[in-house]
């Protein structure tokens, strides 16, 4: 019996992820389902909201219970979390993560750092906007966020790729060169970062 | 009709085998006091990867390497029947007997190592070198236990070994049981032998470079790997089975034995599972051997 809140709660947040209709065929529909069903998620700590994550995939918020769960490597992943604000220097290695996922492939972007630069907003070496440098399929607001609201934004996200409506992947493929001109402008011309021994000369040290 | 035969049993322990995994993750959740996803996640997972995009690409031999993998699973398999008696779902072990088996269990994992080496993925290398490193600690206890089965029932052949239990192998000879068990537990990837894969340490090792249906081979090898070596140790230990129910229920009770050790226990590093598999299991199998041959 003192599972029974637990339980409504289970129920009311995947009742919101039964409720779409609008798909196109059935093999459609079956491939989203199956997409919305099982996210890996790379749990890649960018900033401070990566401390919010731990308890949402752990035994207090345990998102695993919604086929939520942590992937090891980009090549495993569906979802990248951009975890807060984004230094320059972070940027070259959010973008080479990115870019080394398989498609369909999603970006959920943690705390107000990501929508606008927040308290960072007028800092030198941040970027303010994430979306003028990688697209993002969902923004999770707040400051940080806790992990309910986390889920919740994943939830939000699952039902919009069972509705076939995250496409980022696609958008990031069709105006490559918007994003790479404003990866460029605050990266310079080479974007990836450099793993050589002589890092410390051309890529601006640590 | 041994198409029709070897289909089914391909398909009985795919079910099967993502049902176990399924469980297995719900169960090990239950242990950390979480609710865990639903039984059928494992399966979810597996067929989405199928309907991804393959980004990767390192030459032929790495795509290879996982579909090595799943022909070994897929061959071991065939060669173990499900039942002590009878002909349905035998399979090919008319043709080859448990010699055989033993080479091809570790087919897979060889060819996938070939595999994972073209990529050069530093973290799938390191598992490779972990596995090969740990198989040949495993290989001793778990084959002085099989050799020795065999040679007190007098036959190589899987299903006779079976049948040919008064009381169960793994009673009459606790030490050669308890010594083959350890292996298993290596063998199954379970703590604390679970050095290959070990997360936070090599990520995913061998599979790390692997993604969309290349992942979901190794997936689904795992799950079809999984089931055929339960059914081998069942068969070897426990008495076999005469029919589906008693053969789900004996490997889901060996199934469960070995998660548990892998819920409650930490991981060694490399070297102290070799350490410890070459001292103790090894041990135990050569005084089981010893004990057996005597009365």
């Amino acid at each position: 019996m003192e599972h029974n809140g637990f339980l409504q709660e289970q129920k009311t947040l995947e009742g919101d992820l039964n409720s779409d209709t609008s798909h196109k065929s059935s093999v459609d529909f079956l491939m989203n389902w199956f997409r919305k069903r099982s996210i890996f998620v790379l749990a890649y700590g960018t900033g401070c909201g990566a401390i919010e994550m731990p308890p949402t995939f752990t035994s207090r918020y345990d998102a695993e219970r919604l086929g939520i769960r942590g992937a090891a490597t980009p090549r495993q992943a569906d979802v990248i979390i951009v975890s807060g604000y984004c230094s320059y220097k972070t940027l070259r290695r959010i973008i080479r993560t990115y870019e080394q996922m398989s498609n369909p492939k999603y970006l959920l972007a943690l705390g107000s750092c990501t929508v606008n630069g927040g308290m960072y907003w007028d800092s030198y070496n941040t970027i303010k906007k994430l979306e003028d440098y990688l697209p993002v399929d969902m923004y999770v607001n707040g400051c940080m966020p806790r992990p309910e609201s986390i889920l919740e934004g994943f939830i939000a996200l699952q039902k919009e790729i069972g509705e076939g409506k995250a496409s980022s992947w696609q958008k990031y493929e069709e105006n490559y060169e918007f994003y790479r001109k404003n990866q460029e402008a605050v990266l310079g011309e080479k974007v990836e970062p450099s793993y050589d021994a002589d890092w410390y000369l051309y890529d601006g040290g640590l | 009709m041994i198409v029709i035969d070897l289909f089914l049993m391909l398909l009985v322990a795919y079910a099967v085998g993502f049902l176990y995994y399924g469980l297995y993750r719900n169960i090990t959740a239950r242990f950390q006091r979480r609710f865990g996803p639903p039984v059928w996640q494992s399966f979810i997972d597996s067929v989405k990867f199928f309907f991804k995009e393959e980004s990767t690409s390192h030459g032929w031999m790495f795509y290879l390497g996982p579909i090595i993998m799943m022909s070994g699973a897929i061959m071991t398999l065939f060669f173990i029947p499900f039942f002590s008696s009878g002909d349905s779902f035998s399979g090919l072990s008319a043709y080859g007997n448990l010699f055989l088996v033993l080479y091809l269990l570790v087919l897979g994992p060889l060819g996938n190592a070939l595999g994972v080496g073209t990529a050069g993925n530093p973290f799938g290398v390191m598992g490779v070198t972990r596995g090969l490193t740990r198989l040949f600690a495993m290989e001793l206890p778990f084959y002085i236990a099989v050799i020795a089965i065999m040679s007190l029932s007098g036959s190589a052949d899987i299903a006779t070994i079976a049948s040919g239990q008064t009381t169960f192998n793994a009673f009459a000879y606790p030490l050669l049981f308890i010594g083959a068990l350890f292996s298993f537990i290596g063998m199954m990837g379970q703590a604390p032998f679970d050095v290959v894969g070990a997360p936070v340490e090599v990520y995913s090792g061998p599979a790390s470079e692997f993604s969309g249906k290349f992942l979901a081979l190794l997936m689904s090898q795992s799950a079809i790997f999984t089931f055929a070596k339960l059914v081998l140790m069942v068969h070897l230990f426990l008495g076999g089975a005469s029919g589906f129910l008693e053969l789900l229920l004996k490997t889901f009770v060996l199934f469960i034995l070995v998660i548990s050790f892998g819920s409650l226990y930490g991981r060694f590093k490399t070297p102290q599972s070799v350490d410890f598999l070459l001292k103790v299991p090894t041990t135990i199998a050569v005084v089981g051997l010893i004990l057996a041959t005597w009365s």
